[in-house]
């Protein structure tokens, strides 16, 4: 199961498959996908070594753009797939890709618990504020005032707030990023990677085709003016009173990764039945 | 079924009466003597406590079937019992044994014309101190169907950790007050060679682990919770892993996450769970990944009723996933097949890479039954794994419609597994040329299935035929003993057979089709899938009551 030992050092090009990407011209996913592959060349992966899982959605389509396995499955459901994954196959690297509204929505139950369950995994969600695929309605963390065909004046529900979440249902690791700036992305999402347990990495990734108006992230966008904190409560102040730009590590946790297998074989299949023989 | 030859006997009481420590130990006690035997158990909705019935069959042959009536139905107290008439059927035959001090029986039992004996069980184990009535009971019950007291004692030293002398010596007071009475007693035990005493669930998790299961995702559902709760210290044994789930959603999509990394998964739920998890078995099929569900069927629509059996997750089983998405249904005809099915399914499922469904039901699931050491499959089935070559191309278009499939890890075989319709390499694709060419495969490698004589059980001979599959197959056997009629007890219910069904009913004039569901699905199946031959006649109701073998006989 395991690669050839190869001393070849790989880049980031030799990450990303030659499939030519759905996204529109100008969206923020194509950014991430250069981050994820610039952070993979950065640990010195092999792409046979890495899996990367998606649910459904524009940002779920990456797992194709990338040399490594993909599993494209169905929608919301990514984050399970990938625990399965990564519990039978401690060896690999495992990835999820994920978006506002596949990973906050019909998602959004998993992410409670894969952040409680604290899987190795490393869980990049591409926010964008709106269903793109679907060509533009509301997602958790649309703002209650977007207009849109499906909420003509705005949902009027308060947004999601997916980093207070993670950090109270015990994610390893939370960070946030900006799809501009693909290098930061790189060493966060490379960060993230390396650190034990469930790593939550939400990106902000815009959509100029519905969220045209999130052009203007770029200006908004700045580092986090702390250094990160491995205190959930100091964390929970600085999250709850975060202005949603903060760019940087937020959380580094020190919870113990979970471990699926209990033991090597201590006993043949043929071994358990004797407890049914009379 | 002649009572020399069969016994059932029920125990019932109110909760912490005791009554299914006893009852287990009896149906030791007769696997100890040398019988075969069966118990199911009924118990009120309480979620601890209640009032509870162990029901069991001894017999001198294997079965899972119950038989039409009780002879016995014993009760340490009367508490609410008459809630469980009608799964306790009693005939004028029957004894009803009881404590006088607990009332008299409800006046249902009696009704029947069985015979109401007092039996002082409270007063009995109170001579002895530290005994309780329900070992009494247990005495006086072996005594009565004969038997022997070393069985008895076996039994008890195996499963009493506290208070074992004096519930020997109660027991043995119940033993004795049994040799007063006009008894039931079994003729000489015939069985041969090696027995084991399990459960269906238990039947189904080792099958599975037979099979090569090495990774389960668990989302706890009545009845298949045992199943999940055996496979979690034996995974534990044999180097596997069980994740418990959030739901029955993130379960499925953990079996196929463990699976598409190399390693054979399994998860195991009721309806409302497989209902669930449909979507994504449709991503199994599509991405080809294989995958196994373990239904164990219980009472629908919705809630229904929890912890009681039906065969109505059929339809859903069958033709529940979107699109055209062939895949594979497998229904275990008895307790101790819940092994071999199960095991088949994982092997189909894996070399087909393609979801399986196993349709077990609450019945098998939570019987325990003496059952012949299981028959095995001896064929072992494997995934074709991709070696080298290049390029690769994950969905290959093969003749037999499986394409090799690269594991994670293998250096040069990345792929991309998709729900969405794809090329033979993967890339997700919207042609109508790769559509077709995908759904061919697909298709193809399942309708190439040869499933050899697995796919039915086919006893006796007759003009007439009864076919059924799952928990029907054992009263239908009993019921066409020495009869002049076919029995078609179906295992692969997709792909359907229609050649060997119909060389199954060469000479067949009558069809009977016995199903435990209200709407018939089994026979809608079977008219859509096969041509029945001459008079075709249905024999259908819900659960949650079993079927006897009386009520299948006056159908035929």
């Amino acid at each position: 199961m395991n690669a050839p030992v190869t001393v070849t050092a790989l880049q980031a090009k030799d990450f990303k498959s030659d499939y030519k990407p759905v996204w529109c011209p100008g969206c923020g996913d194509y950014s991430v996908l250069t981050g994820i592959t610039k952070a993979l060349a950065m640990l010195g992966l092999r792409p046979e070594n890495v899996a990367v899982v998606s649910g459904i959605g524009c940002s779920s389509r990456i797992p194709a753009y990338t040399t490594c396995y993909g599993f494209h499955g169905v929608h919301g459901r990514s984050l399970p797939a990938a625990t399965g994954l990564k519990a039978a196959r401690p060896d690999l690297t495992v990835l999820v890709a994920s978006g506002d509204g596949d990973g906050y929505s019909i998602g959004g139950n998993h992410f409670l618990h894969a952040c409680r369950r604290n899987v190795d995994l490393t869980y990049i969600v591409m926010d964008n504020h709106v269903y793109g695929m679907t060509k533009g309605q509301p997602s958790p963390t649309t703002e209650p005032d977007w207009s849109s065909k499906l909420a003509p004046g705005g949902t009027g529900l308060r947004e999601f707030h997916p980093l207070v979440i993670a950090l109270a249902s015990g994610a390893n690791f939370i960070a946030r990023g900006f799809s501009g700036d693909p290098n930061g992305l790189a060493a966060l999402i490379a960060e993230a990677v390396r650190h034990p347990g469930f790593s939550f990495v939400e990106i902000l990734s815009p959509c100029v085709t519905f969220r045209p108006e999130q052009r203007e992230w770029k200006q908004a966008v700045h580092p986090a003016p702390v250094e990160p904190t491995d205190d959930p409560a100091r964390a929970a102040r600085r999250l709850m009173t975060d202005d949603g730009f903060n760019i940087g590590v937020l959380y580094k946790g020190d919870r113990p990764a979970f471990s699926g297998k209990t033991s090597e074989p201590l006993q043949s299949v043929e071994d358990l039945e004797c407890q049914f023989r009379l | 079924m002649d009572s020399t030859r069969s016994v059932s006997v029920a125990l019932a009481g109110s909760g912490g009466a005791g009554v299914m420590t006893a009852g287990n130990m009896l149906l030791e006690a007769a696997a100890h003597a040398g019988y075969y035997g069966l118990m199911t158990r009924t118990s009120g909705p309480q979620i601890r406590g209640g009032e509870a019935a162990a029901m069991l069959r001894i017999s001198t042959f294997p079965t899972d079937g119950q038989d039409d009536r009780f002879q016995v139905l014993a009760a340490i107290d009367w508490q609410n019992v008459q809630r469980f008439a009608a799964e306790l059927p009693l005939g004028p035959q029957s004894l009803v044994v009881g404590d006088p001090a607990q009332g008299e029986p409800p006046e249902v039992f009696l009704r029947s014309g069985a015979r109401y004996i007092g039996l002082p069980l409270k007063q009995l184990a109170g001579k002895i101190p530290g005994a309780w009535p329900n070992m009494v009971a247990l005495g006086f019950l072996a005594g009565l169907i004969g038997l022997p007291f070393e069985s008895v004692e076996a039994a008890a030293r195996k499963a009493m950790k506290k208070g074992l002398e004096p519930g020997i010596a109660a027991a043995r007071q119940g033993f004795a007050e049994a040799s007063t009475q006009q008894a039931f007693l079994l003729e000489k035990p015939t069985a041969r060679g090696a027995r084991w005493l399990i459960t269906g669930n238990e039947a189904a998790g080792y099958g599975a682990l037979r099979g090569g299961v090495r990774f389960v995702a668990a989302y706890p559902i009545t009845p298949a919770t045992e199943l999940l709760e055996w496979l979690a210290p034996a995974l534990t044994k044999i180097g596997g892993t069980l994740v418990q789930a959030e739901d029955e959603l993130a379960s499925i999509n953990m079996a196929l996450g463990a699976s598409y990394g190399g390693v054979p998964a399994l998860t195991a739920t009721s309806g409302p769970g497989l209902a669930l998890m449909i979507e994504s078995l449709g991503l199994g099929v599509a991405a080809e990944v294989p995958v196994v569900v373990v239904d164990v069927m219980r009472t629908g629509p919705s809630t229904g009723i929890a912890t009681k059996s039906e065969q109505a997750d059929l339809n859903l089983a069958l033709y529940g996933l979107h699109g055209d998405a062939p895949h594979i249904v497998v229904a275990p005809n008895s307790v101790s097949d819940c092994v071999a099915a199960t095991e088949w399914a994982v092997g189909l499922a894996e070399s087909l890479q393609v979801p399986a469904i196993v349709l077990s039901d609450q019945y098998f699931g939570q019987a325990r039954a003496v059952v012949d050491v299981p028959a095995f499959r001896s064929k072992a089935f494997e995934r074709v794994k991709a070696g080298s070559g290049q390029p690769y191309k994950r969905y290959a278009v093969t003749e037999s419609g499986v394409s090799p499939m690269a594991i994670p890890g293998a250096p040069g075989m990345q792929y991309t597994a998709d729900g969405l319709e794809h090329n033979e390499k993967g890339t997700p694709s919207s042609q109508a040329h790769d559509h077709l060419a995908q759904m061919d495969k697909r298709a193809r490698k399942i309708s190439r299935l040869d499933p050899g004589d697995a796919w039915a059980s086919i006893e006796g001979e007759g003009e007439t035929a009864v076919i059924t599959f799952g928990s029907c197959t054992g009263p239908a056997r009993e019921a066409l003993l020495n009869k002049k009629i076919k029995l078609v007890s179906l295992r692969l219910l997709s792909p359907a057979q229609p050649e060997r069904l119909k060389r199954a009913l060469e000479g067949v004039k009558r069809v009977l089709v016995v199903e435990q569901n209200h709407s018939g699905q089994f026979l809608r199946y079977l008219r859509g899938e096969y041509d029945l031959p001459g008079e075709v006649r249905s024999l259908r109701r819900p659960g949650p009551l079993p079927f006897r073998p009386e009520e299948i006989l006056k159908a035929l």
